[in-house]
């Protein structure tokens, strides 16, 4: 059973087992507007937790995305080199960003689950 | 004031609607003590056209325009003509007095000429694309090292010894904060072997074509040199028109084209306002600095430009932006594309040709007065002489004497270097006549 | 005498959708005087020139082997061709001659005629920034007085004059800094920013090697002096701070934020972008800045030109300009010359470096003079007058239907509104600017800065006349009680009159094409069919 957890910088993460799955929120998707370029970390690259793990760009604004948890990077989303368009589409869903496997499953319960995540969107 | 439309009865009337006494109540933030009155800056009152023009004209006066005499200077900046429609056009309201082109609807016409301009450099580099601009070549060099070492995640540039030396000067200054910036030893009128110096912690080596001698030099086995070890070559060009007779960096495998566009469609200006030429592999588009015009479609799908990719820029990504640049040349990229416009591939060629062949015929006429030599082998429209005394020498006294301006003395930019002293860097272009060779050869042949 | 043939003589007003009436799609394409234009490239014809130049033949004995191979692919057009090609081009351009210009920080006052006229003067223009220096006396004098001029104007020590942009003098400032702070053997890695400082700011202070350390805004609009003066320290290298601010306010603590960094052994560094406000009446020189850069291009009239040429001069206090870079403009016995080496300095002098080839923007520098000439001190106090009066009358007048979130006391040289009236219309920032073009406005500078939402910067100069800051207040009135009645009409798919509609960004973005390619050829089978 995988659950998704969220952080003040609105990422979301996704466990299953030690397989970690990250993309921005919804919120975040919307506040970018347009995405037009995502640039992903490769594969066996060491994320520390709030490291800076991507790029993502809109026509207006640039930002980092930041690996929620540690972890080594097991796969990049590929896809969305070729069709940015995703993580507006879906970016719960299709437009993640990359895959980690992760060392502590504790650092990942210490994030905001759902409705807390709500509430902080609320509170902006 | 003619500048100022507002009249004392406007004035008025203005503060009454704001509420404020006057206008210094307006100031009210600034400290008391900080307020300066109008006596305290020893400075002249206003003053008619007519006034000015006369103070101006009085200073050109004092100042010997390169076309009136007998003239050789080239070492970076080359006096070409340029047609009589260049300046008319690029005085039009609309493109000397608007701004940046941040409402795309109403600045098309900026945005078309850039992509235009863009076109162009990429043709004429053979790259595959460019961006609107830099401030000049030396700036562009610059930007380009930095690019290499953020590419390549490397330190270190090599510069060859035949970049002009200010080119390396401003390397060094903005580079050596990011990395190491090496410059190699070069025998004037030979290229370096520079590929031997190429490491794994360099991020690029930087090589002028023709060199600040005017060397042609071959480019393409030094790109191969610096692939094999993961680096890039960046080719300087501080005379474009070159490249309407020489091989393009491009084809010769350059990563990143550096080049002074101001040969074409721009004048002397004694040292500025010029035009940077900026151009690389498509790969690299995200780390290029500049601003860049990108097509599109508007919202009744009829073509259009946009300004594109911004979010590299300052505006946006600020601390981490490629680079801090804000403004282009605008209106000296205006000016180079409507001269190359102008030109088309058929006036270019001639153009280069003519150039290549005023040069030639004048270092033939020079080296036959005894005690000159011809150093570089080969070269466009500018070569170094070796004289049998100091250059500065000979340069100051062809002005006095024979007010011929007969060149630059390599000592202007290399002071320290043993080698330059009796060498002069000579440039001959179009606008150079038989009567002025004539002229130069026979001068030179008599003070030496 | 009665003359039956011709024309008539009365007019007829058309219906909408009636042969007379101005809906009527052309076969052309093209409207009365506005013309779609195509590229260059789509133009030309193989062997076609607006050039001639004779045809020479070279040989490649001189060449290096490097003689080109093949073509260049450039277009081929003749002299009626291209100058129709760029005057089509320029019809579809919004300039400063052709209506006000309300860009907030950018200062788009008229560009005089005479300052044209000055800078195509054969000394200056004709003169190759390597000529021998007894050959250019007269065109060393004008960068001389400028530079007189401009300490003057500033109160400051010196002026390097090199830098190409205010971009580049930013850099120019902060890499005398540091070297000032190297030369007493410190090392400080920290710059301190206001959240509200243009981009330029930040993005040049990392270019120079150093973190950006942001200093927040407060609820009036000015850089919080408490923060500032608590983020000091000897880490700290320098400020950089753009007064009168981005708020268009002047920062009432500079003197105690100046003193504080000066004692904490940092360095002021001023934007210049905003001098216009205070030139003639203020000396920055006087309130501690160690060195600011001066735009050319906004305070002093030198032409926007589309996006350049610029010129960013930096002042210098005494305590930089040791530091000023290469080259150095010095006078003799023998006149002006220039000092380009080290090695020709006197050992007081330790220059971090050269920023470019040559000596400056020598062009704008003339442009510049004749402007200052024109102006004199008194004049340049009138324009900074005349500029923050005209910014305060329109604040005055829009206050009421327009929300702007400093608006209780005056401005300077420019008026800062927000998004707040828009609230709850569903037009945005970005709608009512694009509502203005059709209008026959550039809109204002818009979402910047980034310390207020939806930001709208309006900075008049001192070139409008009085009817026509009347006229642009009227237009933006309107506009604003349009949005708040709800009535969208304006908003919504503006501009519609512009050569162009709302452009695709997002499709520029994702799907760069930044160059025309020869388009594929047609496969002759599929012709012959």
């Amino acid at each position: 059973m995988s659950e998704v957890r969220f952080t003040d910088q609105h990422e979301w993460v996704r466990l299953d087992g030690d397989q970690a799955t990250v993309g921005i929120t919804k919120y975040a998707a919307e506040q970018l507007g347009d995405v037009v370029f995502v640039e992903v970390p490769e594969t066996g690259r060491k994320l520390g937790a709030g490291g800076e793990a991507a790029v993502v760009e809109s026509v207006k604004a640039a930002s980092e995305v930041y690996s929620p948890i540690a972890g080594e990077v097991t796969e990049g989303n590929a896809a969305l080199a070729a069709d940015p368009a995703k993580v507006n589409a879906d970016p719960e869903g299709e437009g993640w960003f990359f895959k980690l496997k992760i060392a502590d499953a504790n650092e990942f319960s210490k994030l905001m689950t759902e409705a807390q995540y709500a509430d902080f969107v609320k509170g902006l | 004031m003619r500048y100022h439309p507002l009249t004392n009865s406007d004035r008025a009337q203005m503060l009454a609607k704001i509420g404020a006494p006057n206008i210094d109540a307006l100031f009210r933030d600034v400290p008391k003590e900080a307020i300066v009155s109008r006596a305290k800056f020893d400075l002249p009152d206003t003053k008619g056209e007519l006034a000015v023009e006369r103070a101006l004209t009085r200073l050109s006066a004092q100042s010997t325009a390169a076309g009136s005499v007998p003239f050789f200077c080239g070492a970076g900046a080359y006096r070409h003509h340029v047609p009589a429609a260049v300046d008319h056009l690029i005085q039009r309201s609309e493109f000397l007095t608007s701004y940046t082109p941040y409402q795309p609807e109403i600045a098309q016409g900026t945005l078309q000429y850039l992509y235009e301009f863009q076109t162009q450099v990429a043709l004429l580099t053979g790259m595959e694309v460019a961006n609107a601009s830099m401030y000049d070549g030396s700036t562009a060099a610059a930007e380009a090292v930095l690019m290499a070492q953020r590419v390549t995640r490397r330190p270190k540039a090599i510069l060859s010894g035949g970049v002009h030396p200010h080119y390396a000067e401003t390397i060094e200054t903005v580079a050596a904060l990011q990395g190491q910036v090496v410059r190699a030893p070069v025998t004037p009128g030979e290229a370096e072997d520079i590929a031997s110096m190429i490491d794994d912690q360099t991020a690029c080596v930087v090589v002028q074509s023709p060199d600040v001698f005017g060397l042609i030099r071959n480019l393409r086995p030094i790109a191969d040199a610096a692939h094999a070890k993961g680096a890039l070559l960046i080719a300087v060009c501080t005379e474009i028109v070159s490249l309407g007779l020489i091989e393009p960096p491009g084809v010769q495998g350059a990563d990143i084209v550096a080049a002074e566009g101001q040969s074409i469609g721009n004048g002397l200006n004694f040292g500025g306002p010029y035009v940077g030429l900026f151009a690389t592999r498509e790969k690299f588009l995200r780390q290029m600095p500049g601003r860049l015009s990108g097509e599109t479609v508007d919202a009744e799908g009829r073509r259009g430009y946009v300004l594109t990719l911004s979010t590299r820029e300052q505006h946006i990504r600020r601390e981490k932006a490629t680079s801090n640049i804000c403004t282009n040349s605008g209106l000296c990229c205006l000016a180079f594309t409507i001269h190359l416009s102008l030109l088309g591939e058929e006036g270019l060629t001639r153009l280069a040709r003519l150039n290549h062949a005023t040069a030639s015929s004048l270092a033939d006429r020079l080296i036959e007065i005894p005690g000159v030599e011809l150093v570089t082998p080969s070269f466009f429209n500018e070569f170094t002489i070796r004289l049998p005394k100091p250059a500065t020498d000979v340069v100051n006294q062809l002005v006095e004497e024979e007010n011929i301006i007969a060149g630059v003395p390599a000592a202007r930019l290399m002071p320290n270097d043993p080698q330059a002293a009796n060498l002069l860097i000579v440039a001959a272009t179009e606008t150079t006549s038989e009567d002025d060779c004539t002229a130069f050869a026979d001068a030179l042949a008599g003070v030496l | 005498m009665l003359n039956n043939q011709g024309r008539k003589t009365s007019i007829e007003m058309g219906a909408p959708g009636s042969a007379t009436s101005t809906d009527l799609p052309t076969i052309s394409g093209d409207r009365g005087l506005d013309h779609e234009e195509g590229l260059i490239f789509e133009l030309g014809r193989p062997g076609m020139t607006g050039v001639d130049i004779p045809q020479t033949l070279v040989s490649d004995a001189r060449l290096g082997g490097q003689r080109r191979k093949s073509a260049i692919g450039l277009p081929g057009l003749s002299e009626p061709e291209v100058v129709r090609h760029y005057v089509r081009l320029s019809r579809m351009n919004y300039a400063i001659d052709s209506g006000l210009y309300p860009l907030g920080s950018c200062t788009m006052k008229h560009n005089p005629r005479l300052n044209e006229k000055m800078a195509r003067l054969p000394g200056f223009a004709d003169a190759h920034p390597l000529q021998p220096a007894q050959t250019v006396q007269g065109a060393l004098a004008l960068i001389s007085e400028l530079m007189r001029w401009l300490t003057t104007l500033t109160g400051m020590h010196t002026v390097a004059m090199s830098p190409k942009a205010g971009a580049h003098g930013e850099l120019c400032g902060l890499l005398a800094i540091r070297a000032a702070i190297e030369a007493r053997g410190e090392t400080r890695k920290r710059i301190l920013v206001p959240e509200s400082a243009h981009g330029t700011n930040p993005a040049t202070a990392a270019l120079a090697g150093f973190v950006v350390d942001e200093v927040p805004a407060t609820a009036d609009g000015h850089v919080d002096a408490d923060a500032l003066e608590a983020k000091l320290g000897p880490d700290v290298a320098a400020i950089m701070l753009t007064n009168p601010n981005t708020c268009g306010l002047f920062e009432p603590r500079i003197l105690e934020m100046a003193n504080a960094v000066h004692a904490a052994g940092a360095y002021f560094y001023c934007d210049g972008a905003n001098f216009n406000a205070i030139a003639g009446r203020v000396r920055p020189g006087d309130l501690g800045v160690d060195a600011m850069h001066i735009n050319l291009h906004k305070t002093f009239s030198t032409p926007h030109g589309g996006g350049g040429p610029g010129a960013g001069p930096v002042v210098f206090s005494k305590a930089l300009a040791p530091f000023a870079p290469l080259p150095l403009l010095t006078h003799d016995e023998n006149g002006f010359h220039y000092l380009e080496h080290r090695d020709d300095l006197k050992a007081d002098k330790k220059p971090f470096g050269r920023m470019c080839a040559f000596q400056g923007q020598m062009g704008m520098f003339v442009r510049a003079l004749a402007y200052m000439l024109s102006h004199g001190a008194d004049g340049i106090r009138q324009a900074s007058e005349d500029a923050v009066l005209s910014a305060n009358y329109i604040l005055a007048s829009l206050k009421d239907v327009m929300s702007a979130p400093f608006g209780e006391g005056p401005c300077m040289h420019e008026a800062l509104f927000d998004d707040t009236f828009l609230e709850g219309t569903g037009v945005t920032t970005l709608d009512f600017a694009k509502a203005m073009i059709d209008e026959g406005y550039h809109p204002m500078t818009m979402y910047f800065p980034l310390v207020v939402h939806g930001a709208m910067l309006i900075e008049p100069t001192e070139s409008e006349s009085k009817e026509s800051l009347d006229r642009f207040i009227h237009v933006l009135r309107t506009l604003a009680l349009e949005a708040k009645a709800g009535n969208r009409t304006r908003f919504e798919g503006a501009p519609r009159l512009a050569p162009r509609r709302r452009l695709d960004e997002t499709l520029a973005a994702r799907k760069p094409v930044l160059r025309w390619k020869e388009p594929a050829p047609v496969p002759v089978a599929a012709a012959a069919e």
